[in-house]
């Protein structure tokens, strides 16, 4: 094993477990300010008490969240200090900017959502979750502005062996900004909503989600169909365009086209072999489709990876795989959510079990979703760290050997994995208690 | 501006965050440190409300400090942090622990559960305070650090070389100020027991902190002279000592005859001037080097970011800590008033339901 092996999987470990939590503070935090709005102007105590009880879950996510998140923020510096040095002028200051721009409003207006209630007039309190919300969307922002600038770098120039920052517009506002901003953004939401819709389903099947969980439950599931649909169509449409045009050895990883082509076929399913020569076995293949949808044109050329130097292209089988399983997953949340709108609209759905069944089953899945893109964008990018600028062996700390890394690896490991195991025990007790029935609101 | 006056700007507000975050995070760990000694679980837990509101947001200020040495000076960042790597590391652990047992402590009416989240709480800040003072020591000693063929720095240190005694020595300064910091704000912000131990309690602590600061600044002049050469010409120097021994004076005064409140800002003010004191004799030294002081220290000048960069992080933090500042006044301004035990998580178990 060597170091770089050992810090890029610390590192997928780590912002991996930390991706868990980002989408559902993200997400839940938009319904919440959608809960707490309704129940502020219709001044229906169903929402007031709905509010209170997913902003316990909000709460318990959120810590995780922090926790986690604070490795992060460190650990380009103990982990990558090749990279770090060499990306400083450049990565940095959204660096600076998410902490200045967005976590002191989220953690400060947090603690005034949370401890706030009979403090705070309920404008101010409405405020607050709003400003909770749009904190951590500010965050996923400034964050997505340095990610995206190591995918497709704009706005510098290298000197003396470092990138220095030319210009801060076009660093920030590089080709890949915003749709992965609009992207990252509309999983959230989709993640947000089946959390809701899902913990929902699970308290009626207990029977004991009162008059909250049936009104929760419909507000996830309509919510989830516009964002899941977002989530495809445009976003997810227009980030694959843009990577067809930025980071075209990616295309070719993600989409399984390793000869180039002309009409290229889009591949529904198959299995990589890595070769040589890699093929694709056992595929379902629509004609032309890939082309259409990378240079909306069915009879384009796309470049196949025998288009690229061997040394610079990325692993083809995990990212071919984590890209079509986002998708495939895409589709499905369209389709249970679609159908869930379908009961809604002919009335049965107080009385379908087997669908909150089926909803509490696949509510977690927006989050394997999310680790599949983020696998496919991040492997897709390998062998660099700053595409086609810094290789990702000349990026990690020199100074940082196996032990280190191996001892900072498992005291990590086992720590995350008792934080899993306690955050899903304690939202299950929270789920358990169940909103507070009617009546009761303070 | 022209690249030294924006270096040296950032060196100035790297202080300034670094200050924020001591004086804000500070009697938060401090109170952590504080609930150690304290066995009574309902009051225990009272240490946990008194900071609940506002904790995360005192330690976003690490977080932006840590996010604008990566900006303004990143091969510190780089060399710094991968070389204190596994005190980071514990350092990381520690903080993660702190972090969720606020949220997990009053989940579940079981002692043996609470107790467990109370000992992640004061261990969980304990580790933190301590550590921090053990890693000023250590850049105040000078840090290992060559150059290496190209120009860039090179660390050649090892984990147990950081933990000498002139380190050790200011850690446990670091401590004491975090520990009477804290018990001064939780007897102005606690009620009951808690608020009346405490206040007896601060100026004894304050007795450990003035000794160890004298006995830390008499050691510095031994482990590095070159930190006070110049010094005794330099007004800015007078000043801060000034202020650091009329704010260490004024804290017994106030906390003795009852003014808890003013006796924390005197040790907010004495935290200021002391960090103050150690960065200007510091400047325009970021981080010695113990290896070759002229050569290999890393200056504000030789490890700085562009002009660019330094110019756009003044605009992100000109317009976004005065809002900052703001908002934040506003919400200690909500939460005003003395704590009782339970007041936001409940006395007892689950409190919420
Ligand atoms: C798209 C969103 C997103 C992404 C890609 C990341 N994060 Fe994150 N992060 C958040 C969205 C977020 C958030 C929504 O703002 C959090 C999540 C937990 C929380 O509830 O706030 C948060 C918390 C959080 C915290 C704690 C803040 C506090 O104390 O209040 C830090 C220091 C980081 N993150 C740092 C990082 C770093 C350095 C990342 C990259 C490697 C990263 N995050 C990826
Ligand atoms: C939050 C969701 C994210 C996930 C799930 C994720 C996932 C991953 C994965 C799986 C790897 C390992 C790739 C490999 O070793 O082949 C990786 C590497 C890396 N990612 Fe990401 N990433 C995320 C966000 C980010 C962000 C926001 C940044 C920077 C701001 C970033 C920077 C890096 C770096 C520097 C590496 C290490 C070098 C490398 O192996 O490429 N990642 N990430
Ligand atoms: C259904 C159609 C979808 C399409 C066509 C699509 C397309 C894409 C594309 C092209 C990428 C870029 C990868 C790269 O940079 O190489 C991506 C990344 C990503 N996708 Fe999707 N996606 C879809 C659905 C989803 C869903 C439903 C989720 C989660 C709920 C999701 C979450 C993500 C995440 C988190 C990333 C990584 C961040 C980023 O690069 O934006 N995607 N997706």
């Amino acid at each position: 094993m060597d170091a770089t092996f050992l810090a890029r999987f610390q590192f997928a470990m780590t912002i991996g477990f930390h991706f868990l939590f980002p989408p559902i503070s993200i997400g839940l935090g938009w319904m919440l300010v959608l809960v707490e709005t309704l129940g502020w102007r219709t001044a229906n105590d169903t929402y007031v008490r709905m509010g209170r009880f997913f902003a316990k879950m909000l709460a318990l996510t959120f810590a995780v969240g922090v926790a986690t998140g604070i490795v992060m923020e460190f650990q380009f510096g103990t982990n990558w200090a090749r990279y770090s040095t060499f990306v400083g002028d450049i990565f940095g200051a959204p660096l600076a900017a998410e902490g200045v721009f967005a976590f002191f409003l989220e953690s400060g207006f947090l603690g005034l959502y949370l401890f706030g209630r009979g403090r705070v007039s309920k404008g101010v309190h409405w405020f607050s979750a709003l400003m909770v919300a749009l904190g951590a969307t500010i965050s996923a922002f400034w964050i997505l502005v340095a990610n995206s600038w190591q995918q497709t770098p704009t706005g510098f120039e290298v000197q003396g062996g470092r990138a220095v920052l030319t210009s801060f517009s076009d660093a920030v506002f590089n080709p890949s900004m915003w749709v992965r901003f609009f992207h990252t953004m509309s999983a959230a939401l989709v993640t947000g909503a089946f959390f809701m819709a899902g913990v929902s389903a699970y308290l009626l099947l207990r029977g004991n989600g009162g008059d909250v969980a049936p009104r929760a439950l419909r507000l996830g599931i309509v919510a989830g169909l516009a964002f899941s649909v977002i989530s495809a169509f445009p976003t997810g449409d227009l980030h694959g365009r843009q990577v067809a045009r930025d980071q075209p050895e990616k295309l070719a990883a993600i989409e399984g086209i390793y000869t180039s082509q002309r009409s290229a076929p889009l591949a529904l399913f198959a299995l990589p072999d890595a070769g040589p020569p890699p093929r694709l076995r056992a595929a379902i293949e629509i004609p032309g489709l890939a082309s259409f949808l990378s240079y909306g044109d069915f009879d384009a050329e796309v470049k196949g990876i025998d288009a690229f130097p061997p040394d610079q292209v990325p692993p083809l089988w995990i990212t071919f795989v984590s890209f079509h399983n986002m998708v495939l997953l895409g589709g499905l949340f369209v389709a249970v959510t679609a159908l869930g709108v379908f009961l809604m609209w002919r009335r049965r759905m107080d009385g379908a079990r087997w669908y909150h069944g089926l909803v509490l089953a696949v509510s977690w899945l927006p989050l394997a979703a999310c680790q599949f893109g983020w696998v496919a964008a991040e492997v897709g990018r390998q062998p660099w760290t700053v595409y086609r600028l810094l290789r990702t062996a000349d990026s990690v700390s020199v100074t940082v050997g196996v032990p280190e890394l191996l001892f900072s690896i498992v005291l990590f490991g086992l720590i995350y994995l008792a934080l899993l195991g306690l955050y899903l025990f304690l939202l299950v007790r929270e789920a358990n208690h169940g909103p507070d029935p009617a009546g009761e609101v303070a | 501006m022209d690249l030294v006056t924006l270096q040296g700007t950032w060196f100035l507000l790297f202080g300034v965050l670094l200050i924020g975050y001591a004086i804000l995070d500070g009697f938060d760990l401090g109170v952590g440190m504080l609930s150690l000694f304290e066995r009574d679980p309902a009051r225990r837990g009272q240490h946990m409300d008194v900071i609940a509101p506002v904790w995360d947001g005192n330690e976003v200020w690490l977080l932006t400090a840590g996010g604008a040495l990566f900006a303004a000076f990143p091969p510190v960042y780089a060399t710094v942090f991968s070389g204190f790597y596994l005190a980071f590391m514990l350092l990381l652990a520690a903080l993660i622990f702190r972090a969720v047992s606020f949220e997990f402590r009053h989940k579940v009416d079981s002692p043996a559960w609470r107790s467990l989240w109370d000992w992640s709480f004061g261990l969980g800040s304990l580790v933190p305070a301590l550590l921090y003072g053990v890693a000023v020591g250590n850049v105040l000693a000078g840090l290992p650090i060559a150059r290496d063929a190209s120009g860039g720095f090179l660390w050649q240190g090892s984990f147990l070389g950081l933990l000498n005694p002139y380190a050790l020595l200011v850690g446990v300064t670091g401590l004491a100020m975090f520990l009477t910091h804290g018990a001064l704000y939780l007897a102005f912000k606690a009620d009951g027991v808690v608020a009346e131990r405490s206040g007896r309690l601060a100026p004894r602590l304050w007795i450990a902190w003035v000794a160890l600061w004298v006995l830390a600044t008499m050691a510095s002049v031994l482990v590095s002279p070159w930190l006070f050469a110049g010094m005794l010409g330099n007004p800015l120097f007078y000043l801060l000592l000034a202020l650091a021994l009329a704010s260490m004076v004024a804290i017994p005064v106030w906390s003795r005859s009852g003014g808890h409140g003013k006796a924390f800002l005197a040790s907010s003010t004495a935290i200021a001037a002391q960090t103050g004191l150690a960065g200007l004799s510091l400047f325009p030294r970021l981080v010695p080097s113990s290896i070759d002081l002229e050569g290999a220290s890393m200056t504000i000048h030789n490890a700085s970011s562009s002009v660019r960069t330094l110019t756009v992080m003044l605009v992100i933090a000109g317009v976004g800590m005065p809002i900052v500042i703001g908002y934040t006044a506003f919400i200690y301004r909500v939460f005003k008033g003395r704590i009782s035990p339970g007041q936001f998580y409940g006395a007892h178990g689950p409190g919420g339901h």
